[in-house]
């Protein structure tokens, strides 16, 4: 809560209007608040909360401010909730409802419905970013990469101390991802086998993969060191920053002079990586030209390229 | 039939399976269809002949590798063709139906250039002799283009007859040509 400011409401010059909700109260992180009874609205440049009662308490949270959102939703006695992540609060920032927080996301708890129509609006504005093409006010001057890093570090300070928080969030999975992949021979895992490892992790409140796509695709935005990657065939990977593809292509390379031709069953048994991975690195060493294929109703088997390596 | 292939040299690319599959990759593709285009020529210099009949090629040891069970695909060999229509060395009998062709091993060109030569070197131009007498004679009796198809002959003459050094006439009844 300690990224809100107290507001008017009012807008800026070259800020206009885009969705108003009521019913809508505010959680910081798993707390309630006394921000229960209001009505939501979202500009191109802000969040504001309206106090039902009390016309005269205002709050508003800068766009700029959210890392990454994400969709709870309803469940038996539960509202539909939208999960914002936030980096920490500029120091500049003009006063508000709380100096500190404990977390660094709030929860928007949704109940009169609404959810759905304000999360697709929400996300539409964080990808406009239409608050950066208007002049720096008073406005915080971090530089984006940082307040987006310092965003996961202080994510990563509140769940330490929430080690029981069935809430998990997606930046944590990936955290914990990291060192699977690491383990995973060759530091790369096919996109199917994420979505199941983090939904086994998170047991309730599953992803969809649509979710998870997302969420991969914010992986170089929130500097985490997995990288999202899709091969020629369609196949997605999650591959660890530091994965090196020369090393791969030499060692495939290697291998298959070794044994003078193999097929993806063969390699992946050798290898220890799944069929799936042992192809795409047959088929990449190929492009390159450190590969040639032999294609009958047998099979399809690789051979060193004699074609380019090997004098007439 | 098959004695003028017994001592046929095959390159290693024959014994070699991914030879029989066309290539993906665009670099491994080309030097694939050099070394067929390479292949193809050298068997049908070896047995001499230059009329093929697709279906025919595509069964014969040529396409069809016994020993290590590879045949190159229909598709594969019409790539192999198209190659060699691109240089030069092929010609469709039927273009709609691609299924005969001439294969030049050497072209009409190459032909008329080693004629041209065999001819200055004997000393022989501003003569005439006849096409039979050319290609069939004593004379050239030993050289490449001996017992030359007439149709070839026919062609290469004319290369030479574009670059005016030659001219294709009829004396008595015959065919023959003059050289510049």
């Amino acid at each position: 809560m300690d990224r809100f400011e107290w507001s008017d409401g009012n807008t800026i010059p070259g800020e206009s209007f885009v969705l108003k909700q009521s019913g809508v109260a505010i959680y910081d992180g798993q707390d309630k608040t006394s921000f229960e009874n209001g009505s939501l609205i979202l500009t191109t440049h802000k969040l504001v909360w309206k106090d039902n009662k009390d016309k005269s308490y205002v709050l508003a949270l800068p766009l700029s401010l959210v890392v990454y959102i994400e969709e709870q939703p309803s469940g038996f006695a539960r509202s539909a909730k939208i999960v914002v992540h936030l980096s920490p609060a500029p120091s500049n920032k003009p006063s508000g409802p709380a100096t500190y927080s404990a977390y660094s996301y709030i929860r928007l708890s949704f109940r009169e419905s609404g959810e759905r129509e304000f999360h697709q609006q929400f996300t539409e504005q964080l990808h406009s970013k239409k608050w950066e093409q208007s002049i720096p006010d008073a406005g915080p001057t971090l530089g984006q990469g940082a307040r987006h890093r310092a965003g996961i570090m202080g994510i990563e300070r509140s769940l330490k101390q929430r080690q029981k928080d069935t809430d998990q969030n997606i930046s944590v999975a990936f955290q914990d991802l990291s060192k699977l992949i690491d383990k995973e021979v060759g530091g790369i895992m096919t996109l199917t086998d994420v979505y199941c490892r983090v939904n086994r992790a998170r047991g309730m409140e599953l992803l969809s993969p649509e979710d998870l796509l997302n969420a991969c695709e914010m992986l170089e935005y929130l500097n985490l060191p997995v990288r999202l990657r899709t091969f020629d065939s369609g196949v997605m990977v999650l591959q660890l920053k530091s994965h090196s593809e020369e090393e791969v292509i030499d060692k495939t390379m290697t291998l298959v002079e070794e044994k003078k031709s193999v097929t993806a069953e063969e390699l992946s048994q050798i290898a220890g990586v799944s069929v799936i991975l042992a192809k795409e690195r047959l088929l990449l060493t190929e492009k390159v030209g450190g590969l040639c294929r032999d294609e009958t109703v047998e099979g399809l088997r690789f051979y060193p390229n004699m074609f380019l390596n090997r004098p007439d | 039939m098959h004695r003028e292939m017994e001592d046929f040299s095959w390159p290693w690319q024959y014994q070699f399976p991914p030879f029989f599959t066309i290539q993906p990759n665009s670099d491994t593709r080309k030097k694939q269809l050099e070394a067929w285009c390479a292949l193809v020529l050298s068997y049908l210099k070896q047995k001499k002949s230059h009329s093929v009949d697709v279906t025919e090629i595509q069964n014969s040891p040529l396409f069809n590798n016994k020993e290590i069970n590879r045949k190159l695909p229909p598709d594969g060999v019409y790539a192999v063709f198209e190659e060699l229509q691109k240089k030069g060395h092929l010609e469709w009998k039927d273009q709609k139906t691609r299924k005969q062709c001439l294969i030049m091993w050497r072209t009409p060109e190459e032909w008329g250039k080693m004629i041209y030569d065999w001819i200055t070197s004997k000393s022989m131009t501003n003569t005439v002799c006849t096409l039979y007498e050319l290609s069939n004679g004593d004379d050239s009796e030993g050289q490449e283009f001996h017992g030359l198809e007439k149709w070839l002959l026919l062609r290469a003459l004319q290369t030479l007859e574009q670059q005016g050094k030659a001219e294709i006439i009829n004396f008595d009844g015959n065919e023959g040509v003059k050289f510049f």
